[in-house]
Formats: C-alpha cells, sequence, structure tokens
C-alpha cells in the first residue's frame, strides 16, 4: 500500500514539472465533459419542462380541451360552454422574456377552475380576490422568485417593457412558471379574447348539449399523455441534433485527453523504468496510475459539470426561443442542478478519461523493464501502429458507406457521419507521414533534409492534435456550409412564401366578413387572399390542413418543389391538394397519388398535384382550396388573411384598419415584420450549433497549444544538434513555425473535402430523417478561404509561445542536451 | 332583511378566505364601501328597471325559494339564488377586468335529503348577467328569466331552471299581483345606526314544473317567493347573523321576519304583513318574538332548526318545523336554508334561513 501510495506520489511529481503538459489534460478533460454535460443539462431540462407543462393542468384527474386547429379561440366558446352547462374553465399560456430568461406564463380564471385542482389551490391563502383586483397578483414558485431575483411583492419588468403584476411565493406552484389572471395574460401576450385551452374537470351531467353542438370542431378533448408524446416527438430530432454536437466536442475533447497523456507517457518512461528497476510492480505501477487518472478525472471532470452547467445556462435561452417558435413548446426558467445529472457529467469525464488513456496504460503494464526509451524507437513503433491505423479507417469509411446505402433513419445519418469523421481522423496521420515523406525524398539540401525528417520525427506527438483540429475544421466546414445553404434557401423561400404585402386575423367570423366588405372598397388593396384552416392527425401526425385560393399571387409565387400539370387549376377545383415537403416524406406520398383525410367519419381522398417546402414546420401541412375546406370542415374559423397592396399603402393601411376595427383584429402585420420574426427564428436556431461549433474549433485549437508546447521541450534535444552544426536559433525558429503552418495547411487540406462530406450528409441525410425536408447543396469557397485562415491563424497562435521560447533558448541551455543526454 | 345578505358574507369570506375571519371582514369592506351608491329613504322603486340589476350598488341580489309537493302530498324545497357583488366602485370594466363577481347557489330538499349547488363568475365577459328587459338573469346554464311563451306578461310570468349534483329542475311561475315593496316603500333598514338597503318581494308565485331527482322525474308544483335586493352598506361588524322566515299563510296571506344579532345583545327585527289582497303592513321590533326551540347538531354545529313565533299586532303564535333538519348548505359560506312548515295560531309552509351559526 505504501509502495502503491509513493508510486503515486512519484507520478504526480510529474505534473509540476510540466504544468503545460497537466494544463493540457485538464483543460481537455474539463472541456469534454462540459461540453457533453452542457448539452445533456439542456435536453433534460427541455424535456423536464414538456411533462411540467402537461402536468400543469393535469391532476385530480382534470381534462383539457384544447383548440381543433391549434393556437388559440375566442374566449367566447368558454361562455357557449358554461351556459350550455359545461363546468370548464378557461386558460392562456404562453412563454415571456425577463432579462432574456424564458418563463412560462399560465393565465387561469380562479373562480371557475375546480376545486381542489392544482392551479387552483395556488391560491390557497389570500383568495381570489387580491389575485383579479387590479394589480393583480404573479404566482410563482420560490426558485423561480430566485431566478427572477425578485422579492416578494416586486412588479417584475419584462424584456419588451411590460410588467407583471406583484409576485407572491407559493411552494404549490411549478418551477418555472407564472401564474397570472386570465386577463392579464391575455394583455401581456398580447392576445385579447383568446384562450389555449379549459379545463375540464368532470363530464358534464346527462342533458347536456354535446361539445360539437356547442362549439364545433373548434375544441376537442386531449388525450391524457398525448400533449407530453407529441411534444417529445416533435423535439426529439432537435435534441438528438443536440446530442450528437455535444459528442462530437466530447469526442475531440477525449482527443486532447489522449494526446496529452500520450504525451506525459512518453515523457515519463524514463521514470517509469527506473521506477520498475527499483522493484515497484507493473500491477501497482498501473494501479497507481489508474488512481491518478480518477484522481484528475474527478476534479477536471466537476470543473467540467460546472462549466458545462454555464454553458448550458448561456445556452437556455437561445434553445428556448427556437423551442417555442419552431414546436410551440415551453422551456422555462433556469436551469436546476440535480445530483443524477452532476454524477453522469462526473462519469462522463471518468468513462472518457479511462478510455482516451487505455493505450498508455497498457504499454505501462506491458513494458519491459530495461526498454529503450528512445524517440526513433517509439516512431519505428508507430509506422507499424499507423498500417494498422490506415486498415481500421478504410474499416470506418466501409461503415459509413453501408449506414448510408443500407440505413435508414436518423441514427443511420448519424453513424454515416461518425464513421465518416472517425476513419479520417484515423487516416490523417497516415496521410500527413506520407506527405512529408514525399517532400523528404523531394528535398536536396541537407537543412530540408533534416526539416522533412524531424517532421516525420515530431509527427505522432502531434497527430492528435492534428486530428483534433481536423475534426473541427470539418465540422465547422460542414455545419457551416449547412447553415449558410439554408440561410440562402430559407430566405429566398421566405420571400416567395410571403408574397402578401399585410396579414392579419380577425377575432371572429362576423369580424371576418365585415372587415373583409371593407376591405373590398378600399381601392389600395389589390387583393384579398383569406385562409382558413383545421387540425387533422394522418398516420398519427399532427397534420394542417390549410384553405386558400388559388390566386395569381400564388400561381406566380408560392414555391413548390415538385408539381403535376396545372396544379392550381386542380387546387381550385377542389379535387387537388399540395403537400409539404415533410408530409410527403413522413407519409411517402408520391404526385399524383392520392392523400387519405378523414373527415368526420368519412375519407376524403384528393390528388396529390405538388409538393412544397415548408422550412421549420414540425408539422405536416397540406393545401386545399379554401371553399373546398370550407365544405369538408364547415366550422374551420376563416379568419386569417393576406392582403396584396401597394408597397407605399402598406402603413396608412395598417393604421387604418387597427383605428376603423379595433379588436376586432387580433394581429395585423406587415411582410417585413414577419420576415424578421422567421428570421429571428432561424438564428436562435442555430445560435446554439453555432456556439457549439465554436467551442469545437476552441478546444482543439487548445489541444494544438497543448502538444505543440509539450514538444518543445523535448525539442531541445533533437534541435541542439543541428545549432551545433551551425544553423543559427533565428533560422530554427523560423522552420519550426513554418513546420506547424505547413501540419496545420495540410490537415486543413484534408479537413475540406471531409467538411462537405459532412455538409451533404446534413443536408441529404440528416436534415431529411430529422425534418423532412431536404435541402440545396450549395458550395461557399469563401468560408473555406476563412476557415483556412482561422486554422493558420489558430496554429500560429499555438505555435508562437513555443518557438519564442525556442529563439530564446541560451546557448547554455543548448550545449547543455550533450553532457544531459536523454 | 333576507338571506341574501349571505352575498357580503360570501364574498367577504372570498376577500379573506378565512372562514372564521368573515366577521371581521366587515370592518375592511364598511371602509371600502365608499365609492358606491347609498340606499336612502322616499327613492320610489321603478319596474321593471329595477329588476335589473344596479351597478352603483355595492351588492345585490335575484332570490327565490318554493314550497313545493309532488302528487303524493310528498314535501319538496327548492332555492335559486343569484348574487352580484363590485369588488371596487365606479363604471364597470370591460372584459375580465370588470370588478363584479357573481355567484349562484341552488338546492332541492326533500324529507330525507338536501341537495346543493354553488358556482362562480366573473363579470364582464357573459358567464353571468342579469338584464331588466325583458328580464333575464343568469349564471352558467342557471336561468331565471321571463317566460318566453308569455310574451307581454312582463314580471308575472317566469321561469327558473338551475342543476346540480343529483338534480335538475324547471319550474313555470305566475303571479296575480304586483311585488310587495319591504320596508318604507322598498327602504329596508338593517340596523339601529342606519344600514339598509333597496328591497321588494314578489310572495305570491304559483310554481310548476320537474325536478328530475338521481334521474328520477318528479311533477311538483306549489308557492314560490321571490326577492330583490341591492345595497352598499354591509353589516355592522357586531352583527354576527341572522335569522330569517318568509311564510305563505293557509289562508293567502304572507309575512316576512327577520332577526339580526347582535353582539350587544340588542337583536334587529323588522318584518312585513302582507294580506291575501296585498295589502301590506310593517312590523317593528317589539312587534316580534322569536324563540328558538329545538337546538339541533347540523354538521359539526348547533343549530335551533324550531322557532316559536309571535307578532303581536296580528295575533299570530306559531311554531315551525323544518322538512328536512339537515338542510345545510355546505357553500363558500355555510348556513342553514331550507322548507318548513308550521302549526299554532295558524298554519302553513314556509323557508327559513340562518346563518352565523
Amino acid at each position: 500500500m505504501r509502495v502503491a501510495f509513493w508510486t503515486l506520489v512519484t507520478l504526480l511529481s510529474h505534473w509540476r514539472r510540466r504544468p503545460a503538459n497537466f494544463a493540457a489534460l485538464f483543460v481537455g478533460l474539463a472541456i469534454a465533459t462540459a461540453l457533453w454535460s452542457g448539452v445533456q443539462a439542456l435536453n433534460a431540462h427541455a424535456r423536464d419542462s414538456y411533462d411540467r407543462a402537461a402536468s400543469v393542468f393535469a391532476g385530480d384527474g382534470a381534462q383539457s380541451l384544447v383548440p381543433g386547429g391549434g393556437g388559440a379561440v375566442s374566449q367566447d366558446v368558454f361562455v357557449k360552454l358554461r351556459l350550455a352547462g359545461w363546468k370548464v374553465s378557461p386558460a392562456l399560456e404562453g412563454t415571456l422574456l425577463v432579462r432574456g430568461l424564458p418563463f412560462q406564463l399560465i393565465g387561469i380564471e380562479p373562480l371557475s377552475l375546480p376545486r381542489g385542482q392544482q392551479l387552483g389551490g395556488l391560491l390557497g391563502e389570500d383568495g381570489f380576490g387580491a389575485f383579479f383586483d387590479p394589480p393583480g397578483q404573479t404566482i410563482a414558485a420560490p426558485e423561480t422568485l430566485r431566478d427572477l431575483r425578485a422579492q416578494e411583492g416586486a412588479a417584475i419588468s419584462l424584456d419588451g417593457g411590460r410588467t407583471l403584476p406583484p409576485i407572491k411565493s407559493s411552494a404549490r406552484s411549478a418551477p418555472g412558471v407564472l401564474v397570472v389572471d386570465i386577463g392579464v395574460a391575455q394583455a401581456l401576450l398580447g392576445r385579447p379574447g383568446q384562450i389555449s385551452r379549459l379545463i375540464l374537470r368532470e363530464p358534464p351531467a346527462a342533458g347536456t348539449p354535446t361539445l360539437a353542438d356547442v362549439a364545433g370542431d373548434a375544441l376537442r378533448f386531449l388525450p391524457p399523455g398525448e400533449e407530453e408524446a407529441d411534444l417529445r416527438r416533435l423535439t426529439e430530432s432537435f435534441h438528438l441534433n443536440l446530442t450528437a454536437f455535444g459528442l462530437l466536442a466530447f469526442l475531440v475533447g477525449l482527443f486532447i485527453v489522449h494526446a496529452a497523456f500520450g504525451l506525459a507517457f512518453e515523457q515519463r518512461l524514463a521514470m517509469v523504468r527506473t521506477m520498475r528497476a527499483v522493484g515497484v510492480s507493473a500491477r501497482t505501477l498501473v494501479a497507481a496510475m489508474v488512481a491518478e487518472l480518477v484522481l484528475l478525472a474527478l476534479v477536471a471532470g466537476g470543473v467540467g459539470v460546472a462549466a458545462g452547467f454555464q454553458l448550458a445556462s448561456a445556452l437556455l435561452p437561445n434553445v428556448a426561443a427556437s423551442l417555442d417558435a419552431l414546436y410551440g413548446a415551453q422551456v422555462a426558467g433556469r436551469l436546476a442542478l440535480n445530483g443524477k445529472w452532476l454524477l453522469s457529467g462526473l462519469g462522463i469525464a471518468l468513462g472518457g478519461a479511462l478510455i482516451a488513456a487505455a493505450g498508455g496504460l497498457s504499454k505501462a503494464f506491458h513494458l519491459p523493464v530495461l526498454a529503450a526509451a528512445q524517440p526513433f524507437a517509439w516512431r519505428q513503433a508507430q509506422q507499424n501502429f499507423m498500417r494498422r491505423r490506415a486498415f481500421f479507417a478504410l474499416l470506418a469509411f466501409a461503415v459509413a458507406l453501408a449506414a448510408y446505402f443500407f440505413g435508414k433513419g436518423l441514427y443511420s445519418g448519424f453513424a454515416t457521419i461518425a464513421g465518416l469523421l472517425f476513419g479520417a481522423a484515423l487516416l490523417l496521420p497516415t496521410l500527413l507521414a506520407g506527405a512529408l515523406r514525399l517532400g523528404e525524398k523531394a528535398a536536396s539540401a541537407p537543412l530540408a533534409q533534416w526539416f522533412w525528417a524531424d517532421s516525420q520525427q515530431q509527427l505522432p506527438g502531434l497527430s492528435l492534435a492534428l486530428t483534433a483540429l481536423m475534426l473541427a475544421l470539418a465540422t465547422n466546414v460542414g455545419v457551416g456550409g449547412m447553415v449558410e445553404g439554408f440561410r440562402q434557401t430559407f430566405t429566398h423561400w421566405l420571400d416567395e412564401r410571403l408574397a402578401a404585402e399585410v396579414y392579419f386575423e380577425a377575432a371572429g367570423a362576423p369580424q371576418a366578413q365585415s372587415i373583409e366588405a371593407w376591405l373590398a372598397m378600399r381601392p389600395e388593396v389589390r387583393a384579398v387572399l383569406p385562409a382558413a384552416k383545421t387540425m387533422v392527425r394522418l398516420a398519427g401526425w399532427p397534420t394542417e390542413i390549410v384553405g386558400m385560393t388559388a390566386h395569381e399571387t400564388y400561381r406566380s409565387h408560392f414555391p413548390l418543389i415538385a408539381q403535376s400539370d396545372d396544379p392550381w387549376d386542380l387546387v381550385k377545383r377542389g379535387d387537388g391538394v399540395l403537400v409539404s415537403e415533410q408530409l410527403a416524406h413522413r407519409l411517402d406520398l408520391a404526385l399524383g397519388s392520392t392523400l387519405e383525410i378523414p373527415v368526420g367519419s368519412a375519407i376524403w381522398r384528393p390528388k396529390i398535384v405538388g409538393v412544397f417546402p415548408d422550412y421549420g414546420n414540425p408539422k405536416g401541412q397540406a393545401r386545399i382550396d379554401i371553399d373546398a375546406l370550407t365544405r369538408h370542415w364547415p366550422d374551420a374559423p376563416r379568419t386569417t388573411y393576406g392582403l396584396r397592396v401597394a408597397p407605399d399603402a402598406v402603413a396608412p393601411l395598417i393604421a387604418a384598419m387597427q383605428a376603423g376595427f379595433g379588436a376586432q383584429i387580433v394581429r395585423i402585420t406587415d411582410q417585413a415584420f414577419v420576415k424578421k420574426i422567421s428570421m429571428r427564428i432561424f438564428e436562435h436556431t442555430f445560435a446554439v450549433t453555432a456556439a457549439l461549433n465554436t467551442l469545437t474549433l476552441i478546444v482543439s485549437a487548445i489541444a494544438l497549444l497543448a502538444s505543440l508546447s509539450t514538444l518543445s521541450n523535448m525539442r531541445i534535444a533533437q534541435v541542439a544538434p543541428v545549432w551545433a552544426l551551425g544553423v543559427p536559433r533565428r533560422r530554427l525558429a523560423q522552420l519550426e513555425f513554418l513546420r506547424i503552418l505547413l501540419l496545420t495547411a495540410a490537415t486543413a487540406v484534408v479537413a475540406l473535402p471531409l467538411g462537405l462530406a459532412l455538409s451533404w450528409c446534413l443536408v441529404a441525410v440528416v436534415n431529411v430523417q430529422a425534418f423532412g425536408w431536404r435541402l440545396p447543396f450549395y458550395l461557399f469557397p469563401g468560408q473555406w478561404a476563412q476557415i483556412l485562415a482561422l486554422a493558420l491563424l489558430t496554429a500560429s497562435l499555438a505555435a508562437i509561445a513555443p518557438i519564442l521560447r525556442l529563439n530564446r533558448t541560451t546557448p547554455a541551455e543548448l550545449t547543455r542536451v550533450f553532457a544531459n543526454e536523454r | 332583511m333576507s338571506a341574501k345578505w349571505i352575498g357580503l358574507f360570501a364574498f367577504a369570506a372570498l376577500a379573506l378566505l378565512a372562514p372564521a375571519a368573515s366577521a371581521d371582514g366587515f370592518a375592511g369592506l364598511g371602509g371600502e364601501a365608499a365609492g358606491f351608491e347609498q340606499a336612502t329613504p322616499g327613492k320610489p322603486l321603478v319596474f321593471p328597471r329595477d329588476f335589473g340589476p344596479h351597478p352603483g350598488f355595492r351588492t345585490e341580489w335575484w332570490y327565490l325559494t318554493a314550497n313545493l309537493t309532488d302528487d303524493s302530498g310528498a314535501s319538496y324545497g327548492v332555492q335559486w339564488t343569484l348574487f352580484r357583488q363590485a369588488r371596487a366602485p365606479g363604471i364597470e370594466r370591460p372584459g375580465w377586468a370588470s370588478q363584479n363577481i357573481w355567484m349562484g347557489h341552488a338546492a332541492v330538499t326533500t324529507a330525507t335529503e338536501h341537495l346543493f349547488a354553488e358556482t362562480f363568475a366573473r363579470g364582464g365577459v357573459g358567464q353571468a348577467g342579469v338584464t331588466a328587459e325583458p328580464f333575464r338573469a343568469w349564471i352558467d346554464d342557471w336561468t331565471f328569466a321571463a317566460d318566453a311563451d308569455a310574451p307581454g306578461a312582463g314580471l308575472s310570468r317566469l321561469t327558473i331552471s338551475a342543476n346540480g349534483p343529483g338534480f335538475r329542475y324547471a319550474f313555470d311561475l305566475a303571479a296575480d299581483k304586483p311585488v310587495v315593496r319591504q320596508g318604507d316603500q322598498g327602504f329596508s333598514l338593517k340596523s339601529d345606526d342606519g344600514r339598509a338597503s333597496y328591497y321588494f318581494s314578489q310572495p305570491f308565485f304559483r310554481i310548476d314544473g320537474v325536478l328530475v331527482l338521481h334521474g328520477r322525474q318528479v311533477k311538483l308544483s306549489g308557492l314560490a317567493w321571490m326577492d330583490r335586493e341591492w345595497s352598499s352598506q354591509p353589516l355592522a361588524a357586531t352583527q354576527k347573523g341572522w335569522d330569517w322566515f318568509s311564510l305563505h299563510f293557509s289562508t293567502g296571506a304572507k309575512l316576512m321576519v327577520f332577526r339580526l344579532r347582535d353582539e350587544t345583545g340588542r337583536d334587529f327585527r323588522a318584518g312585513t304583513w302582507i294580506g291575501a289582497d296585498g295589502a301590506q303592513q310593517a312590523l317593528g321590533r317589539d312587534d316580534i318574538v322569536l324563540t328558538p326551540l329545538a337546538p339541533t347538531p347540523v354538521s359539526g354545529r348547533v343549530v335551533p332548526v324550531g322557532w316559536k313565533l309571535q307578532v303581536k299586532s296580528q295575533g299570530i303564535d306559531i311554531e315551525t318545523t323544518p322538512v328536512n333538519a339537515a338542510s345545510w348548505m355546505a357553500t363558500s359560506f355555510p348556513y342553514w336554508e331550507g322548507p318548513i312548515a308550521f302549526h299554532g295560531s295558524h298554519e302553513g309552509k314556509g323557508y327559513l334561513e340562518m346563518t352565523g351559526y
């Protein structure tokens, strides 16, 4: 035991002498853990939020009625149901931001809430009056008050200028949820007269009119669990993408750990040999090394988990905004630390460290006591290993190809990418070594020959860092290309899709009619394009059926990616349907076949005459003629409109409509605003991607820096003889710098095709599997130049310190090499 | 006085939601009464306007009790009540911001059962309300309204309906005499320090219709009594509860009597004697003697479900017995309310409400 202890102490003493190596190991492990656990925290928090959102209204067997077409309905439906004997209570849900942090706002009506129902219980101590008498109350859990940094009774300002009613703490409230009176919620969310849910505790008494008799199609019962299931299904791809990114970042981090531990092993060979020679058994030695690793993994993992928590907290607002905008999923509140997540973070750090160090540990166990620890011998061994690596690389590529050709689903898409990345990572050192050998053969001058040979000698020490860099660069090329391509496609698509200049929604059908009549008399309105919507389930998938007019505007603008002859005439006749790309993909629909849409107890089978892109919509969508929609779904509200207006008449028309119709218009916006919002959602969605992308690049830069600074300590032995032969230190430093740039450039050259392959996989495989739409594959040479420049800059920065050190190495130090051979 | 002061209690209870503190709530409510209209003597009631709401006043109610019998002669009681309470003075704010709260109580009593229901609604959105012309009072699917089948009959022909766990009823009401203005031409004093309300009744309704009790239809008919009252002044803080009677005499005469129990020991008593021809006579404090007779445990309290009632000026000396001693309304503010029968110098039936026990 004492031997083991002193062995551990001796091993640890190494780090004191090699702080840079230690930093690389520590930082690599911490960052890997941080990126992985940060992503896990985001995913877990989001999933918790879905369950909580659904459970807020559950309890005591309460049921929910939700708008049949999704979204919200007029509160008149609530009144109608109450007057018909349905004991329903209205609620309105939405998301609010406070200092960038999202919170779920729930508006309730306490008097009609069933007693003992979860939300009803919140009001307990001081009753209904204080809750809804001005200024009202905001009820929130104590932890939510802490998140808001608010004292009891404080009036919180929202991002955007409005103010919440004074806050009141209630231990019975769910975290991240702010409960206010329904009237307050309607005002705060800008949805006057609207409700998003009705809560019903008991079925109505016998003799009460049925739901359909009172509310038509406006509402439907929400089966228990459907809400969570839908949210989980819709958001699954999003979370899977996040997980894949986290995993990639983790792997890059592990490369650093592997590199740092490998180098440490090399540097400690002499020490290890000595310890073995003085009688420390291989078993004790490996046990001490494992103990060292565990210690390190726990400390670095702990730091990593803490950093991951910070990272996730920083990314949360963007994730929440994306989830809300894309899926209507509400992710609220601050992240909560929980023990399970903490332990799993430490576990992954430990597991990752052991995997990354397994090679070194196994070598230490099998190391012959008298093995010579000569750099050249190591190189020989590496060459053998490289051949094996090349074999494994080919295997990985084969797996990637197999996954692409034979696999189906999102996981096979990721398997393709993983195979590509893994194969390239294994192959990179071999490729670089080959290139260096070619250089050596081409060189004739002695210094040049030395340069190439010495570069090969250095390669094993650098190859892991270069591999990490290559992965980061390839990811940047691939993801950058995908995002930029998506941005171009999306912008173009928005321009086409948003052809009308003004969009508005009327509060109800009678209001819509009177507004339509008014618009008909306005000379500046060139066309009125009504739309109506209902919701159905096709093969279990929520799908919007949108009714539109086959107006010239759509004929000339509405983007279609596939169409039969005269699709708009067929749509206008009422027997043609346009389906979204994701609907066609998911239901395997072909142009010319029929779509089966349940209408009541019958099935309607319109012919598919076109496929249109519908980026960002997690639900399916089918578009039919609005009159056909009204025939099949007489209760679908015909309340949304697009208006064709001359550009300079937009603002005056909106002002005139707002002044003339007031609350009869629920929402009115111009085209520019809708585009701005859509682009903002787009940016939110990719903000997380961009952040993880950048972090991955930073991690690889750290890896390179760590490898270079560790290597530079070992370089003196090789550089000193060259110096002794008359090459000045300045020249040597220049050569060192050149070598790094050359290796980095070569790495970037390998990274580029890999990145393009990755980009292609993302747009053509992963995107189609995850979201059901395919993006055009674009090439962005400008972006590649940027990434190459970034790589060289990264390498230069990483190389600068070791090279300065070499430049400053005194002749005395260099000569000492000859007296103090390693 | 009528049972309807319960509205104040109920809303006070809502405001504080600490039922034990109900009486203390009146001081606070009294302070807030500023800004509301006050009941003053000498203002004539106007119909049908006064069937409708009085938004300037803080609280008001529409109230009906009925004594009914089935074909076999078994006694039933039915109650229907709608309260309005304004939580702040001033013009009603639109939508959910409305300061009005509505509360409905409905009950059915038989010799063996007492079923009741309670429901609340916010003003401003249409879930509850009252219109004067045509008269219609509603909360959820409970309605009390002019009979659509008898146009022009005004307030003499009404329909009423409500439902709750185990019961559902719908009745037609018809009266052949005008309404009775309680107190001084409808100005009804409630305490020695001048607290008062406007109060009128229609005690001459004949009622018939169908009660569905646990799914079984029962045809019922009998007599009903409607009260309308509005005010802004809560009770005095020392007034802890009341006992209130509305009685149908077998002769066709009617009697309303109440007693407000005061902590100081000086109860406030008043009433109105209404002859079978509709002629009415106000009854003073000393004319009325009320003696509790049958202290009975009900729902964890002791409530005098039987009374000796004397009105000296009319030679009335009767004893009342409940149709069902357990006529307990376990609502937000609980109280005893149920049908009774009386014997002695006179015979008849009626309704009794007791609060604060």
